[in-house]
């Protein structure tokens, strides 16, 4: 209790399920309308502290709950960006002229998908698998009460090769986009030729900056684990990038689904 | 500097700016200290001032361009007669500067900065550090905006909602190459920088509430602050998406935006299908939502002072709270009524018309509450209350040209003309700006520790409404007379709307008072920062939380607005729970 109060709070843990359904079952009074006490370790030594006692005044997961919802809304906003980019494919791709003779022409030549987008893709899933293992390393309970309490960081040092896979796939992925890149202009079809063409270079180009921003953060955030004092910042650091990753994956799925079906 | 002097902060500590002192060891903190501060209410005070820049400038631009229209071909010093471009540039700046940096800056960014996290009874914003990029970007913003001045060939001409074609080619007009390259530029910054904020906003909202404020406990001010950020999260991300498209138009060779056979400046530019349309789309899908930032929060202000100064609870409050996520939600199925000449689909004007005529009714149910909550409540004119008494008139007499302007038939024939003029800013513009007068004086002890001068305030308060209403009100009878925007005059070869001279020049008379107006403002700002008049912790006796007394932290244990529950002497319950009082 001491410990709690005056060194920054206990880190979030991940627990696996199996614990916590064996807590519900040992909490359940099992009498009135009283609902069984979800008691989900938080690590901070109970549930019904007021934390604004503390010094810092937050529970142990108050901050990590912050920035998450930080970098959901804001992933909202950035889901607008690609649909309104979705929306301008479709606008653009109904929209043509009439001719001298009356005849509606339209402007738009389908483009056919270069094939390594596919394998792309499945390296751009493998990463999100690797980014997620690395996320979990950070919340195993054990490793993470060894590293808040000075033990050595075993926590960061199994999240490592995760991140670092994870950073090469990615790189991988942005090299298999090039490559489609070129493969399109080795045929012909630059940014300029086509609204189709356009919009696959559009679309494209605006994920991989994404991606870039994603792969920049990765660094950052195995540079986090071994610079950043706090445990419950490196947590939170991996985990933000995490979510931001694994949405792009997502963003992409929808994205490739665009290109290659409503061409 | 109005925050130079250690501010008296109503008991209010703030952990961060003191843990910043303790770390530097000395009682003041530096200069540099002070700028680059990630203090929420410096913050706010940084964002005041940015948005005083950005309205003096735009000020002065509306008051050229009024000139300009009174006497035409006026010889202007150092400079000569106004070329229409030369016009038209002042048109799109004063446009932007008004929009992006006064009308969404301070209100959204400047008070809730200011008084948010006092207000649910945080110790600070979620993301301290998020937010303070989010100022410096929108900072940077303003400067590469305004840099558009010093390009030789001036600032970009197409307006701030920028409609291509001529905005697409950079050939189009002399501002259109550099200064719309600068316009686009600053416009992505500030999308980027506000929706910074508006996540630290909303995660400060969701996350950082004190206990006992619930949802529906919070002011009306922070539903609105809430719902804005909302908004300004899908809104200003689809603008940045259609100025990325618009980019790509400029200097990467496609035709999103551009038509075929586009025809400009003696050549032809069109060489594929683009729309122009696809950018009305997209931009007003963005520029609905984002007159209500510019004005949700004002009306939670309002709500909140007429309440204060009534001295009672606001009328229906539950009722309010819903109204302002509802005028939120309907802000993005109304854009089809700026297109309604756009050669849009006749039966998607319909359907649009229909939406936008919906958002009258949560917006009349506000101004009854408004006026349920003055009625019999025992009025204090002060001088907060008088701004919010204005925007209440102003928020009326622009509101009921917009069912007008919302009828395809109607707007067939208004449309760009000074009646559309006249309608957005009585209640965008003026409305917006009463809000902002009366918040900040109301919060100006939360800057300074002391109060403005209630005698400059009244005189600022009688002149600015007259003028207010004097520039906006006779624009409707110009509006009727077919008189066109963006027009550098109404005399010339080919005119049939000579005969409004007059009323243009009545318009710029009226138009100076309203500038005059607000020297007295200004006076009043920096004497009254200086004044030794110190004012309490609680000078307007409000019951909201920023005006807490006590030190965090803090409890609340009733509904946002209670003033009044049993005989009128005890007409006074705060929202707080003394920290004393706590157990």
């Amino acid at each position: 209790m001491l410990l709690a109060q005056r060194s920054p709070p206990m880190p979030a843990t991940f627990t696996p399920r199996s614990v916590v359904d064996v807590d519900r079952e040992r909490k359940d009074p099992g009498f009135g309308g009283r609902p069984p006490v979800d008691r989900r370790p938080t690590g901070g030594g109970g549930g019904d502290e007021n934390w604004d006692h503390h010094r810092h005044g937050r529970g142990p997961r108050a901050l990590l709950t912050r920035y998450r919802m930080g970098i959901f809304s804001a992933l909202a906003g950035d889901l607008m960006f690609f649909m309104a980019l979705v929306t301008a494919f479709f606008f653009r791709q109904s929209s043509g002229h009439f001719d001298g003779h009356g005849a509606y022409i339209l402007d738009w030549h389908p483009l056919t998908i270069p094939p390594i987008l596919y394998l792309n893709t499945a390296i751009l899933l493998l990463s999100s698998l690797t980014m997620e293992m690395a996320r979990r390393q950070l919340f195993h309970e054990l490793d993470v009460m060894e590293e808040w309490l000075g033990m050595g960081r075993p926590a960061a040092r199994r999240a490592a090769p995760w991140l670092a896979a994870t950073i090469a796939l990615g790189v991988v992925f942005l090299v298999g986009q090039w490559m489609a890149w070129n493969d399109l202009a080795s045929q012909g079809f630059f940014f300029a030729s086509n609204p189709s063409s356009h919009f696959f270079y559009l679309i494209t180009g605006a994920h991989g900056a994404h991606l870039v921003l994603g792969i920049l953060a990765l660094v950052a955030a195995l540079a986090a684990l071994t610079m950043l004092h706090r445990m419950e910042l490196r947590q939170i650091f991996v985990d933000c990038t995490a979510w931001y990753w694994h949405s792009m994956g997502i963003f992409w799925i929808f994205l490739f689904g665009l290109l290659v079906f409503f061409q | 500097m109005m925050h130079g002097s250690p501010p008296v902060r109503s008991g209010l500590h703030n952990e961060s700016a003191m843990k910043d002192l303790r770390a530097a060891g000395r009682t003041r903190p530096s200069l540099l200290q002070r700028i680059f501060t990630t203090d929420d209410r410096a913050l706010g005070i940084h964002y005041l001032l940015l948005s005083l820049i950005a309205v003096a400038a735009g000020t002065l631009l509306s008051l050229a361009m009024r000139t300009q229209l009174a006497w035409p071909g006026i010889h202007w010093p150092f400079h000569g007669p106004m070329l229409p471009e030369e016009y038209l540039s002042l048109v799109t700046m004063h446009g932007t500067l008004m929009v992006f940096f006064v009308l969404t800056t301070a209100p959204q960014s400047g008070f809730a900065n200011l008084v948010l996290p006092a207000q649910i009874g945080a110790r600070g914003m979620a993301l301290p550090w998020l937010n303070a990029l989010g100022f410096w970007i929108v900072a940077l913003a303003l400067a590469v905006l305004l840099s558009a001045f010093l390009l030789p060939a001036g600032g970009p001409i197409s307006g701030w909602t920028s409609y291509p074609p001529y905005s697409a080619v950079p050939s189009a007009g002399p501002g259109q190459g550099g200064g719309m390259d600068c316009w686009l530029i600053s416009i992505g910054l500030f999308c980027i920088g506000s929706w910074f904020s508006a996540v630290n906003v909303l995660v400060t909202i969701l996350t950082e509430r004190a206990h006992g404020m619930t949802l529906g406990r919070m002011p009306l001010t922070v539903w609105s602050w809430f719902v804005s950020s909302v908004l300004i999260l899908l809104a200003f991300t689809v603008l940045f998406a259609a100025l990325v498209l618009l980019f790509c138009d400029r200097h990467l060779g496609t035709a999103f935006f551009i038509p075929q056979g586009d025809w400009i400046s003696g050549q032809v530019v069109g060489h594929a299908d683009g729309s122009p349309l696809l950018w009305l789309h997209l931009f007003w899908f963005f520029g609905h939502p984002e007159v209500y930032i510019a004005i949700l929060p004002g009306m939670g202000l309002v709500s909140g002072l007429i309440a204060n100064f009534s001295r009672r609870p606001i009328v229906g409050y539950r009722m309010m709270a819903a109204a302002t996520v509802l005028i939120g939600l309907l802000g993005f199925v109304v854009w089809g009524h700026h297109m309604f000449v756009s050669g849009m689909n006749p039966y998607a004007g319909s359907a649009f018309a229909l939406t936008t005529m919906a958002i009258a009714i949560p917006s009349t149910a506000e101004v009854f509450s408004w006026l349920g909550t003055l009625w019999g409540g025992g009025l204090r004119r002060t001088t907060p209350m008088l701004f919010a008494l204005g925007f209440l008139s102003l928020f009326i007499a622009g509101g009921v040209t917009g069912p007008i302007l919302a009828l395809p038939a109607l707007d067939q024939y208004l449309h760009n003309t000074f009646f559309v003029v006249a309608h957005f800013h009585l209640i965008m513009a003026m409305a917006g700006a009463f809000s902002i007068f009366a918040g900040i004086y109301y919060w100006f002890p939360l800057m300074t520790g002391r109060l403005m001068s209630e005698r400059l305030g009244r005189w600022h308060f009688w002149l600015s409404l007259i003028g207010a209403y004097g520039t906006f009100f006779p624009m409707h009878m110009e509006g009727l007379a077919g008189r066109p925007r963006h027009y550098a005059q109404v005399t010339g070869s080919t005119s049939s709307l000579a005969s409004l001279l007059p009323m243009e020049r009545g318009v710029t008379w009226a138009a100076f008072v309203l500038g005059a107006a607000q020297i007295l403002f200004l006076i009043n700002i920096f004497w009254s920062a200086r004044r030794d008049m110190p004012a309490g912790d609680n000078p307007w006796q409000a019951t909201t939380l920023e005006w807490q007394p006590g030190l965090l932290p803090v409890r609340v244990e009733r509904g946002p607005y209670e003033y009044r529950s049993g005989p009128p002497e005890a007409d006074f319950i705060p929202q707080w729970e003394r920290a004393s009082q706590q157990e």
